[in-house]
């Protein structure tokens, strides 16, 4: 009882920690100027297009049929949510230092707040093109919007533990800072945002299932698509990759957190 | 009741780790004001930072029966790119209060005027001390920790974190760092003095000052 009651006083100082670090990134990152906090999701929203028309101009669905313009929606728009989390998180200690002199607010919490405002920029995004597109005509509507929900959801699960473990290592040492950006490029090519799993050979399927990212991909692609493709995952062995992820992601924030000095 | 059990402290430098604290031992109790006196580079501001919180000892434990400030010291617990004011509201926040009727209090009393919506990198040290002060008494905290932020600013200000701090609040703990040995004796009861990463307390102050100027041969 008494366990309880200390961790949902923890929970509460923690909530109001992430909200203020929450307000605090919104107004550092977007200031009070121009449109502001829009460019949240304009930006995210500015990739997606452009991809959008490229893709339609070169009439690129690499090896399939399906319409570009959903194609281009339900695979770019995932890499913009597992890539720009890490993203954010990397390096993101340092110009909070200061505001580690308050004992409340630990590393997690920095993480933490810069998560959700990326992972709702994305989404925000996301969810505005299809409805967009959709109404204009541009493309179908999903056919099943759980099965989008849940992927999307695992993979921002994926983003958000890749990315605290890469903001820990970071603080660690500079060459993760380095290597980051190399990693997401080659990252996209494999990740099934440009290509459906059932165009490639057997062979190269089955190295490419082993990549955590694919799974959630085509539970995407097949939310949207449902009977004319065939999609190929297993959401048990995303979550087992995520969980492990997650539990490297916290032990490392862990170890850091006992290093990091404020300024 | 603070306590600070066994804390040593090391850091991490390019030729080895540097221990900064001892296995240093003290208790700070309810209303008790603390003065810390140590050459510069001795661990004042370090013990201070451990106490708050804001870092981690290697070894030891600190245990806060009481709520602790951060320190108030020049720099630091500020973001440069927001404004004074958003600071404020930042701090409110984590701390759970109503920013909104605490904003009379910290315009009157940091006298910032119009800077109190610029940023804060703007500020000069006097005017970021002016700020650290009124934000710090918006917050009711048990037991503050003052890492020089006193010998900031002009004896106006002096004057008003004098009334604020030792006359409005003279029920609370204090753990004072200065330099200013008058300013240590006129409001402290006790004393510690830092001196090879070990801490050796006095509750005399004068039997402090005597340890003191015999081990860094100052007088």
């Amino acid at each position: 009882m008494e366990n309880v009651r200390s961790l949902l006083h923890a929970l509460t100082i923690q909530k109001r920690v992430v909200g203020a670090l929450f307000i605090r990134e919104v107004l550092t990152r977007f200031g009070r100027h121009n449109i502001g906090f829009l460019w949240l999701f304009v930006e995210p929203m500015m990739f997606t297009i452009g991809v959008t028309l490229l893709w339609t101009a070169f009439k690129s669905t690499h090896g399939s049929n399906l319409p570009i313009t959903a194609f281009a929606v339900s695979g770019y728009s995932t890499a913009l949510l597992w890539r720009n989390m890490p993203s954010r998180c990397v390096g993101a200690i340092l110009p909070n230092l200061s505001l580690m002199y308050h004992r409340q607010v630990k590393l997690i919490d920095i993480f933490l707040s810069r998560l959700l405002l990326e992972a709702a920029g994305a989404t925000i995004s996301f969810v505005t093109l299809t409805v967009l597109f959709s109404v204009v005509g541009w493309m179908d509507w999903p056919e099943d919007i759980l099965k989008v929900a849940f992927g999307w959801s695992m993979l921002a699960w994926f983003g958000a533990a890749l990315a605290i473990a890469l903001g820990a290592l970071s603080e660690k040492t500079e060459v993760v800072e380095k290597i980051w950006h190399p990693i997401a490029y080659f990252m996209l090519p494999v990740s099934g945002v440009a290509y459906l799993v059932d165009a490639l050979p057997v062979d190269v399927q089955k190295i490419v299932l082993i990549v955590p990212i694919v799974h959630g991909t085509e539970l995407i692609r097949e939310g949207f698509f449902g009977s004319k493709i065939v999609a190929h995952y297993d959401m048990g062995y995303f979550a087992m990759c995520n969980a492990a992820l997650s539990l490297f992601a916290l032990a490392m924030t862990r170890i850091v957190s006992r290093e990091v000095v404020p300024e | 009741m603070i306590e600070v059990v066994n804390v040593s402290k090391s850091y991490a430098t390019r030729l080895g780790p540097v221990q900064i604290l001892h296995d240093v031992n003290c208790t700070i109790g309810k209303g008790e004001k603390v003065g810390i006196l140590g050459r510069n580079g001795a661990g004042k501001s370090t013990m201070v930072r451990l106490i708050s919180g804001a870092e981690q000892p290697t070894s030891g434990a600190i245990l806060r029966g009481m709520s602790v400030s951060w320190p108030l010291a020049f720099g630091g617990a500020f973001q440069g790119s927001l404004t004074g004011l958003d600071n404020m509201r930042f701090i409110c926040r984590i701390y759970g209060l109503d920013w909104q009727s605490r904003i009379p209090f910290v315009e009157e009393f940091s006298e910032l005027g119009p800077y109190l919506r610029e940023p804060v990198r703007s500020y000069s040290s006097g005017m970021r001390a002016r700020l650290a002060f009124a934000i710090s008494m918006v917050v009711e905290f048990d037991c503050f920790l003052i890492d020089e932020i006193i010998a900031v600013g002009d004896a106006r200000f002096h004057e008003k974190c004098h009334v604020e701090l030792f006359e409005k609040r003279a029920d609370r703990a204090m753990i004072i760092v200065s330099h200013d040995s008058g300013y240590i004796r006129a409001h402290c009861d006790r004393i510690g003095v830092l001196n090879g990463g070990g801490l050796s307390m006095f509750e005399d102050v004068e039997e402090g000052f005597q340890f003191y100027e015999q081990v860094y041969h100052v007088h």
